[in-house]
């Protein structure tokens, strides 16, 4: 039963239906402007460990598909004047094959030489865009906001309507993943993960497993992007920039790897750190590194890989399984 | 039937392997021993196309391996166990099986549905039967004591199905009431599953009990070769391994 497809989906059809509920007993436009841009990070957070978690691919450059979602789909709604629906596939199709393109170059190498070239080609993009400044604004981001025109009787320029695409969005995803990695692809993504040689006597095509692992987590961080950049009307080059990437790993380190809503949790720390530190502080860096460094050194892992070890310990003394 | 001819190996200066010549009857049980550094794993190597030759062929009835993918040749039929072994410690015993299964039936990819796969499961059960690992069905293999992670190990290499089935010292680490059992289990296995099995082993008392013939490396060459009564006897064996005597382990 615990890998059960219908408890998922069930799961998922009461959060999504209590996060619909949400605004509507507690109206508040920064509890919605929270949820959205939560499912915006989310998404992106739960992709990378897709990587990290699963593949045991360290990316230091996983922000660059956040970057290429949001950009497609603004440039896309802004220039062509498509309809919201055909924007979004286009754009999944564009994040799909630049991940294609950047992980058969990348997933052959070993770890740090991953983590590196990954963060390479991130930068890479990032400076194409600062530079490309007839198609991308440059350094000032899509300006004059993203046309929203309505579709099916849905209009996004609503806040209201676009905190409901946006949960949508996210409980979809998060499905989505979760189905992924409960799949026997995701198997043989964990098996690579533990031992990589030994995968390889078993007959399994390590480099292809990678390469769609890494599309995949790209696409999901791509439409993390899209929805972020629906929620700001623009993009931004900041989206592309390694500390987009670095924020991914806080969220998931926050979270914890080895469970599979860790980084969403990761994602609602971080959110919430940021929002009460900025309150207090200006050095708001500062604390945030702080804080990360109690995790690292007192917990030495993320919270709910913590609280998952210490139930398995309490409830039996020799613990059978962990995480996924 | 598994043969080497002419097989040679050296890493830098260091010759491994010099130009062995030997033949495994298909459904026999050879042992392969030989002091410490004798090249009784790069042989292994060699033969499942972990590592290259500088000369010399494998030939399993008939064919070169060499040049072969170690996937390749695993779908040829040789499966291997290692030395120290190799396995998925974050999966548990019932879900490593599984996970095997499906790689080797082509199912590693698939998006579309849950694991595991119904259809795989019945022989990673059959496998687990065989070994007796049943019981730590859903146990972590990093919690699996010594003697079950060799036989997870070995256990893998059976889900491929092999012709040819070669093991590191499955006895390695072991204290001498586990080692009989897992020799036991080894032979077992060869004498169902009619393979031919190839096992390193230094524990003497163990291959000449068991092992029908037996090899002996020394300084990766063939010092000698023959039956237990035939090796026992051998003067070069003696001299070898009074040389350097069995690590105890
Ligand atoms: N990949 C390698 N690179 C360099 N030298 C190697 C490599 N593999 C083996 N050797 C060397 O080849 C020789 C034979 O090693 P091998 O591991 O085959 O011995 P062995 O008979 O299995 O020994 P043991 O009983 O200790 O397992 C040793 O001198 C070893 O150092
Ligand atoms: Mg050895």
């Amino acid at each position: 039963m615990r890998r059960s497809a219908v408890r998922d989906l069930l799961i998922g059809a009461v959060v999504l239906a209590a996060l619909v509920l949400l605004p509507v007993l507690w109206p508040s436009k920064a509890l919605i402007d929270f949820v959205i841009r939560g499912a915006a990070l989310a998404l992106f957070a739960t992709s990378l460990n897709l990587l990290v978690g699963y593949g045991g691919l360290v990316s230091f450059g996983h922000g660059m598909f956040f970057g290429v979602g949001a950009y497609s789909f603004g440039l896309l709604m802004q220039r062509t004047g498509m309809p919201i629906p055909v924007a979004f596939v286009v754009t999944i199709v564009v994040t799909a094959a630049v991940a294609l393109l950047v992980g058969a170059i990348c997933v052959r190498l070993k770890e740090i030489y991953f983590a590196f070239l990954t963060l390479a080609f991130q930068m890479f993009l990032h400076s194409l865009i600062i530079l490309w400044v007839p198609l991308t604004g440059g350094d000032q981001g899509l300006l004059g906001g993203i046309p929203r025109p309505p579709f099916f009787g849905i209009d996004l320029g609503d806040q209201r309507q676009l905190y409901i695409a946006a949960c949508v969005l996210l409980v979809a995803g998060l499905l989505l993943m979760r189905h992924i990695v409960e799949s026997p692809f995701g198997f043989t993504l964990r098996m690579i993960r533990d031992n990589a040689a030994r995968t390889g006597f078993l007959g399994v095509e390590i480099f292809r497993i990678k390469l769609v692992a890494f599309v995949l987590a790209g696409v999901f961080a791509g439409i993390g992007g899209v929805i972020m950049s629906l929620f700001v009307s623009g993009a931004y080059p900041e989206f592309a920039y390694w500390t987009m990437s670095g924020e991914g790993i806080f969220m998931i380190m926050l979270g914890g790897i080895t469970t599979f809503l860790g980084p969403t949790i990761g994602t609602v720390i971080l959110l919430l750190l940021n929002d009460f530190v900025t309150r207090f502080t200006e050095h708001h860096g500062l604390m945030l590194g702080a804080i990360i460094l109690l995790f690292a050194l007192g917990l030495r892992r993320g919270i709910t890989d913590f609280l998952v070890d210490h139930w398995r310990r309490t409830r039996t003394p020799a613990a059978t399984r962990r995480g996924h | 039937m598994l043969s080497v001819e002419y097989l040679s190996k050296s890493f830098g200066g260091v010759a491994a392997i010099r130009d062995v010549t030997l033949e495994f009857p298909t459904g026999s049980l050879t042992a392969v021993i030989g002091p410490n550094g004798a090249g009784k794993t790069t042989f292994f190597n060699l033969i499942s196309g972990a590592i290259v030759p500088d000369d010399g062929r494998v030939l399993l009835d008939g064919t070169d391996l060499v040049g072969m993918s170690h996937t390749e040749i695993v779908h040829r039929g040789v499966a291997r166990a290692f030395q120290v072994a190799s396995i998925f410690p974050t999966l548990t015993v019932a879900e490593t099986l599984d996970a095997a299964v499906q790689a080797h039936r082509g199912h590693a990819g698939v998006l579309g549905r849950r694991f595991p796969l119904a259809e795989c499961q019945e022989r990673s059960r059959e496998v687990m039967d065989m070994l007796g690992l049943a019981d730590e069905a859903d146990t972590l293999s990093a919690n699996l004591s010594h003697g079950d992670q060799k036989l997870l190990d070995i256990a893998l290499a059976l889900i491929l199905q092999p012709r040819v089935l070669l093991l590191d010292e499955p006895t390695a680490g072991m204290g001498p009431e586990e080692r009989w059992q897992m020799i036991d289990k080894v032979y077992r296995l060869w004498e169902r599953e009619k393979m031919t099995v190839i096992f390193i082993e230094h524990d003497m008392d163990i291959v000449f009990k068991i092992a029908g013939s037996i090899r002996v490396l020394c300084y990766g060459r063939v010092l000698a070769e023959g039956t237990a009564e035939q090796i026992r006897g051998n003067p070069d064996v003696i001299a070898a391994y009074l040389g350097t005597e069995t690590r105890g382990h």
